[in-house]
């Protein structure tokens, strides 16, 4: 079965959205795991001829949406704060960690469209379909993701300086 | 000549590199007369490549065997499911109707429940398509009430798939009994007045879902599945299993989205 071959080389671009998707490792590849399984099992739902990858990237965004809704079923902490505190450094470098905590501050429904927008280099009308959203939905939460993480990398650069020092 | 106007999304589109090159210098001019916005759209580009360089190195690192096995597993699962799908055909195909009629109670869990639903949907079917006058209780003109109601009385948020696409407009619906409780029950036709129906009930027991199921009882012939404790069942006589397998995987798909 070719689309098997065709999943199996997306596994590291769903790793690496869902790394900047949700923060710390073992969490990202729960979410490719549980989106591989899903997509297995519903694999006679994808309709041959269009983008396998971007139906690949819909049932990874809602099998997110379905993991973070019972995590907050379960949780009555304030949304953006529990899965800020699990966002672990993702290497040496401040910027990276930085830049890693601003993403996860983003309202999630921005932060997809921006990662789909950055890393996947998906076009609009691709995150527009991957997300059944419409496509002016997807320009202006891609304008206020930017907006807003500009913002706070300008205000962490300060911050970063004084970890620095300390 | 008339320009149009720079907007936020040419702004945006610009800055990931996806405007159109007509389009380009037009922006570009734009920029070098508004310096804060240039200045803005410049940090976008520079945020993206930061987030490319920190996140690409992802697309390097070996694939965790567990992942590759989630999908062994699953093809595991997957053929398990196809043969099972087969097995079940055959059976019900072979003992058909006396064995459906003495169904156990729905409670038990597993395939005996959603076998008594999918024989419970047939009898509906032949029982409610055939009427001309009274197909429904509620028609589609309030479809918005026939749902909230139905909703209301299952315990649960219904959704009445839209069939257009795959010919089959909505008549109307009405409310069953079902093996232990009421039963949602959505009825569908085509231009040439061929009928589908769609029966609904939230009372499966635990969360476990099942594969796609076809069986046919008669002239009627089924699909069903389950997902977590709602059974569906989407049954027709006088098409052929093809076109309503095409109806019902319509139907799966709004309800069970990927």
């Amino acid at each position: 079965m070719n689309e098997a071959k065709r999943l199996v080389e997306l596994i590291p671009r769903l790793r690496r959205y869902a790394r900047a998707l949700v923060g710390d490792r073992a969490t990202a590849d729960d979410l490719v795991q549980d989106t591989l399984e899903r997509a297995w099992a519903k694999l006679h739902l994808y309709r041959r001829g269009t983008d396998l990858r971007a139906w690949l990237f819909t049932v990874m965004h809602n099998v997110h949406v379905n993991r973070v809704r019972a995590a907050r079923a379960t949780d009555t902490l304030e949304d953006e704060m529990p899965e800020l505190a699990q966002r672990a450094p993702q290497g040496d470098a401040l910027l990276v960690r930085d830049l890693d905590r601003a993403i996860g501050r983003l309202p999630a429904e921005q932060r997809a469209v921006l990662l789909l927008v950055t890393l996947e280099e998906m076009s609009y009308d691709e995150v527009a379909r991957t997300l059944g959203i419409p496509i002016g939905t997807v320009m202006s939460r891609l304008s206020r993701a930017r907006d807003k993480l500009r913002l706070m990398m300008q205000g962490q650069g300060a911050a970063a300086k004084l970890k620095v020092v300390k | 000549m008339s320009e149009q106007p720079v907007s936020e999304a040419d702004l945006q589109a610009y800055a990931d590199g996806k405007l159109p090159e007509e389009r380009r210098a037009a922006v570009a001019a734009w920029l070098a007369a508004h310096p804060e916005d240039a200045e803005r759209i410049e940090s976008y580009r520079q945020l993206a490549a930061e987030l490319r360089s920190s996140y690409d190195s992802v697309l390097d690192e070996p694939v965790p065997e567990r992942l590759e096995r989630a999908l062994r597993a699953g093809r595991v699962r997957h053929l398990a499911m196809v043969a099972g799908w087969v097995a079940i055909g055959l059976v019900i195909g072979a003992i058909a109707g006396w064995q459906l009629h003495g169904a156990r109670p729905a409670l038990a869990p597993g395939a005996d429940a959603a076998d008594s639903m999918a024989h419970r949907a047939v009898v509906a079917h032949a029982t409610y398509s055939p009427e001309v006058r009274h197909p429904v209780e509620v028609g589609a003109d309030q479809e918005a009430h026939l749902v909230a109601w139905l909703s209301k009385r299952l315990g649960t948020q219904l959704r009445a798939p839209k069939l257009e696409a795959v010919g089959y407009s909505l008549v109307g619906g009405r409310l069953l009994p079902g093996d232990n409780g009421p039963v949602a029950h959505f009825m569908y036709q085509c231009n040439r007045g061929t009928r589908v129906t769609l029966y609904v009930r939230a009372d499966m027991g635990s969360n476990r879902s099942t594969a796609f199921r076809y069986a046919r009882e008669g002239t009627v012939g089924v699909f069903y599945w389950v997902d977590s404790k709602v059974g569906y069942a989407v049954s027709s006589a006088d098409i052929s299993k093809e076109d309503l397998l095409n109806v019902a995987n319509a139907a799966y798909q709004q309800l069970n989205p990927p």
